[in-house]
């Protein structure tokens, strides 16, 4: 699997991200500065970690939306390309069009550091193939903005389309208010395109992948994305 | 107060804080002087190039120069100073970067081990971990400006802290804090912990360094001047330190990062004084950080330092540009000549005064080399940062400042630093209080009901409600989180790991500012040890009050001979470190609070222990001598209200034997719990290791009173937890190595049973201890 991770001024996750596509894949992914305007060539997966690109200044990922790299990321979405967007890197796929709906702030209007539950919704995707549907993964989430929303229409729609792949759930995986750490609409926590290849997730699997320090729910994902290329190969 | 940066002695003058200087005029102190003198107007309008404004004795007093610091000036000068001058004379020469009421005590403070690349005097200290890695830390306090405007004055006081750090050449892989708080009570202390938990989240989650631990305290004497201090741990290659000393003559001196802008210019008249009323009208001296800009500077430094490009660098702090040039020239016995009108500036018509005083953040100062100059501006362009060259170094030892053609400052660099006042001020030791025994307190409930009031009170219960706000996992290199003895944070892949703490207790150190001071040393130390590390070097943050009475500048006496004494005997130094001084509001001062912040190592942090129990049935182990010493306990203070008696004293050499001890059974997989008994005693230590678990204990009954003994905060112990087969086998060993220890009983259960007394649900004490916090900023009463 080649990846490329892209990076914007501000981006703070891509070590660790890098380090998770090292440890699922075994290859260096790649790291694209946002001033770029093509991607390596071969590249099956991108990455847009989190972190504050631009400081967050103006709105969450509405300055990144708009660099130089994110038309080729466009473009490789586009031809049916894999990309996936966490954190500050979903706000940016939602920013730059990529993604429906937008990341508002917490409602408990501060930022929260905490590991999450999430329940996978579906597992016959590139992104989730590593789970099992209904299994229930223990990641962390760090952010301040994860409160996904979108109009009424939308909803219904990525509820229809079963493009929702990931919410918070209690330990057991029964929704919950109080286990809904940012007040997501439908408690959810990742969300598809339309056409499948474009993942925006808040929390970060990237940091729950290396035993020594602790659960790693978050191997899954890599893992998935790993097998989804070894099979297309 | 003074925030004198770089608490130690050898420490040249200022160097970048990010807190004061400049100017000191609106405080009680120099209210109290304005009586004898009219007020001190500020300089309302700069002197023309080249004219000299008279120099009155208002104007020096509105600089917080007294008449013979001033007399000194005209001496070393043999003529009267510019205004400009007579600014950069007070940013060098105020407490702050001279330390001059503390220069002469630090100088007891042991700085040196085999491992101490660097001790006190440069940005941050640097210590050697092997495998060709250097850690570089230090701690430094933002207390004035976090209780003017909490958010920013906390978020720059990490950004400054980072910026000592990177500027080293060293990645920050940590940050650390500890806070103090006025009482719950106060109609302050909620606004003041919100924004400064805020302010430290939003500069270091954006910046992207892991939070990873830190105190959180209440008391009454913080009402009104909290305590803010912040600590950055980074990691770099052993042999690329780099360092503030400029070499070569003609080299260029290039300005790098944000613009400069008039933020911060009056900065010294709150951070140089005490509190008092007029506090609110303070504001605008806080500078506003921008964390965005710090990540870039960060990632365009290190690439231009891996470039090879760089001679010196020095970042911008306290007194800005004034300090850092003086610094990097003093340092190298060479003189500097600025040319102020290519500094980047945010706003036009800046004076030369303001440019020299401003302390707008997220700035450098970097000598390179000349052959390097076109690589580092096109990497600092990438960035999208100010680069620009304001002046060189000469051979003159000249500070020379140009501004529009005209020479604003032409003084002697080494004296600027060298030749500042240095006080011996006079102190008297603080008078020795009773020793209580457990007789001399009589229990007012019962144990049950007191663990549960302890465990849910204001300065034990959960932080989880301040930690939850910091990213404690950015980086993917954090191996214990917040909430055990001492964070443990993954160097590069492992397997080394290095612990950090920040630890103080402010009431015994007002009780018994030596002792007090061996204790803070010896709590971080101990606290390291909890979690298998080696303890290697330590930074401190010494916060008091107004040094000018006697009895405080006894206080801080007092505290640094203990500090002194415990670094020496654990062979623990002190490699960096802050004075905040003046810290007083209404002339009632902070509890003295000299906070250490400890660094340790594990060779293998698969091989780090936490404090939670891991089994049932396993034998619980006290190392340590239990007498029951409650005098100055939380004990005593929140449960009899009684703020009372000397405090419990620390036998060094017991520490270390007892420390050594739990380090071995740690480090050889045999303890696999550990946590160090500190605040409120043993019991609310077993406690936190029954609600980190789930898992409860069943406890024999004491030998002594058992409210001394179950909240006695004797020194120097640990609980351990072993497998039940070897628990005699460790006690032997024990006895053998002169370590006092006994088995308290087994863990097991879901509560903690006590002989003689109501089992206490893990599940109540979970729901006390992470009850008050929450709730209280939550709104509801204290």
């Amino acid at each position: 699997m080649n990846s490329a991770v892209v990076v914007f001024p501000g981006i703070n996750r891509e070590r660790d991200m890098a380090r998770a596509l090292r440890l699922a894949s075994g290859c260096e992914p790649a790291m694209v500065w946002h001033a770029d305007t093509a991607l390596p060539g071969g590249t099956d997966l991108v990455v847009v970690p989190g972190g504050f690109s631009y400081g967050d200044y103006l709105r969450c990922g509405a300055i990144a939306a708009r660099a130089p790299i994110m038309d080729a990321v466009r473009a490789h979405a586009g031809r049916g390309g894999l990309v996936l967007g966490v954190c500050n890197g979903f706000q940016i796929l939602c920013e730059a069009g990529l993604l429906p709906g937008v990341l508002m702030r917490n409602t408990a209007m501060k930022f929260i550091c905490r590991d999450v539950y999430l329940r996978i919704e579906r597992s016959d995707t590139p992104f989730t193939r590593g789970y099992n549907a209904g299994q229930v993964i223990r990641v962390p989430v760090a952010h301040g903005e994860g409160n996904y929303i979108a109009d009424d229409a939308t909803i219904a729609r990525l509820e229809g389309e079963g493009r929702v792949l990931f919410r918070y759930a209690d330990p057991g995986g029964a929704l919950d208010p109080a286990w809904n750490v940012n007040g997501a609409t439908n408690a959810i926590a990742g969300v598809l395109n339309e056409g499948g290849n474009v993942l925006g997730l808040m929390p970060h699997p990237e940091n729950h992948v290396e035993a020594v320090l602790g659960p790693t729910d978050g191997r899954g994902l890599f893992a998935g994305l790993v097998d989804h290329f070894k099979q297309a190969a | 107060m003074i925030a004198g940066d770089r608490g130690l002695p050898n420490r040249a003058s200022c160097v970048n804080d990010t807190k004061s200087t400049a100017m000191a005029p609106t405080s009680n102190k120099s209210s109290t002087r304005a009586r004898k003198k009219p007020p001190a107007p500020r300089p309302k309008r700069r002197p023309k190039a080249g004219k000299r404004a008279k120099v009155s004795p208002a104007l020096i007093a509105a600089h917080g120069l007294t008449a013979e610091e001033y007399q000194r000036i005209l001496a070393l000068m043999g003529r009267e100073p510019s205004i400009t001058e007579l600014g950069i004379f007070s940013a060098m020469w105020n407490e702050h970067c001279s330390y001059k009421s503390s220069k002469i005590h630090l100088r007891m403070l042991p700085t040196k081990a085999p491992w101490v690349i660097q001790g006190p005097g440069e940005n941050a200290g640097v210590i050697d971990i092997g495998d060709g890695l250097a850690v570089v830390f230090k701690m430094e306090s933002h207390n004035h400006p976090s209780y003017i405007e909490p958010y920013q004055g906390a978020a720059t006081g990490v950004g400054g802290i980072l910026r000592d750090v990177f500027t080293m050449g060293a990645r920050p892989i940590a940050c650390l804090n500890a806070l103090s708080f006025g009482a719950p009570t106060h109609p302050q202390t909620r606004h003041l912990l919100a924004g400064v938990v805020a302010g430290i989240g939003g500069y270091g989650n954006s910046f992207g360094v892991p939070t990873v631990g830190g105190s959180v305290r209440f008391h009454t004497r913080y009402d009104g001047n909290c305590l803010v201090n912040a600590m950055a741990v980074g990691l770099a290659p052993r042999d690329k330190i780099f360092y503030a000393a400029a070499s070569g003559v003609g080299m260029p001196i290039v300005y790098l990062g944000s613009k400069t802008g008039r933020d911060g210019i009056h900065g010294a008249t709150m951070a140089s004084a005490e509190f008092g009323e007029g506090t609110e009208e303070k504001r605008p001296t806080v500078q506003v950080g921008d964390p965005f800009a710090e990540k870039l500077l960060l990632e365009a430094c290190l690439e231009i330092m891996a470039k090879d490009c760089v001679i010196a660098i020095q970042d911008m702090g306290a007194a800005g540009l004034t300090c850092s040039a003086v610094e990097m020239g003093a340092k190298g016995d060479l003189g500097v000549t600025l040319d102020l009108d290519a500094v980047p500036c945010r706003e036009s018509g800046m004076s030369a005064y303001e440019m020299m005083l401003s302390e707008s953040q997220e700035r450098m100062l970097m000598v390179l080399k000349p052959e390097k100059e076109r690589e580092a501006e096109a990497i600092f362009r990438k960035w999208g940062l100010d680069f620009a060259v304001i002046g060189k170094t000469t051979p003159t030892k000249r500070f020379v400042v140009r501004h529009g053609g005209n020479v604003m400052a032409d003084l002697p660099i080494k004296e600027l630093g060298d030749e500042a006042p240095v006080y011996d001020r006079p102190h008297v030791e603080s008078p020795k209080k009773p020793v209580l025994t457990a007789a001399d307190v009589a229990p007012p409930v019962a144990t049950a009901d007191a663990l549960l009031r302890l465990i849910g009170s204001p300065d034990l219960c959960s932080r989880r409600w301040v930690w939850e706000q910091y990213d404690h996992v950015i980086l993917g290199n954090t191996v214990q989180r917040p909430g055990g003895d001492a964070a443990v944070v993954r160097i590069n892949d492992g397997p080394k790991a290095l612990a950090l703490t920040t630890d103080v207790t402010p009431r015994y150190c007002e009780a018994d500012p030596f002792e007090g001071g061996k204790q803070a040393v010896a709590e971080a130390w101990r606290n390291l040890t909890a979690v298998g590390a080696r303890p290697l070097a330590l930074t401190d943050n010494l916060n008091f009050g107004n040094p000018e009475r006697p009895e405080i500048m006894g206080q801080l006496v007092g505290a640094i001979h203990g500090i002194a004494d415990a670094c020496e005997a654990l062979e623990f130094p002190v490699v960096s470190g802050n004075v905040s001084l003046y810290n007083e509001t209404n002339g009632r001062a902070i509890l003295p609070t000299p906070t250490i912040g400890g660094v340790g190592l594990l060779e293998d942090f698969t091989k780090s222990t936490s404090l939670a129990f891991k089994r049932e049935e396993e034998a619980i182990l006290l190392v340590g001598e239990t007498a029951g010493w409650l005098g100055q306990s939380l004990y005593l203070r929140d449960i009899c209200e009684r703020e009372e008696g000397a405090p419990p004293p620390v036998d060094l050499a017991v520490e270390r034997a007892n420390g050594d001890f739990v380090r071995a059974l740690i480090a050889e997989g045999i303890a696999s719990a550990a946590h160090d008994v500190s605040d409120g005693g043993l019991l609310p230590a077993i406690a936190e290791m029954a609600m980190a678990s789930g898992i409860g204990a069943e406890l024999d009954r004491p030998p002594v009173a058992a409210h001394a003994f179950w909240f006695g905060e004797d020194q120097a112990r640990y609980v351990v937890t072993v497998a039940p087969g070897v628990a005699e086998t460790v006690l032997a060993r024990a006895r053998a190595a002169g370590v006092p220890a006994r088995q308290l009983g087994l863990t097991g259960g879901d509560a903690l049973t006590l002989e003689g007394e109501r089992p206490i649900l893990v599940a109540k004490l979970r729901e006390r201890f992470e009850g008050w916090l929450a709730a209280y900023m939550a709104g509801e009463p204290a």
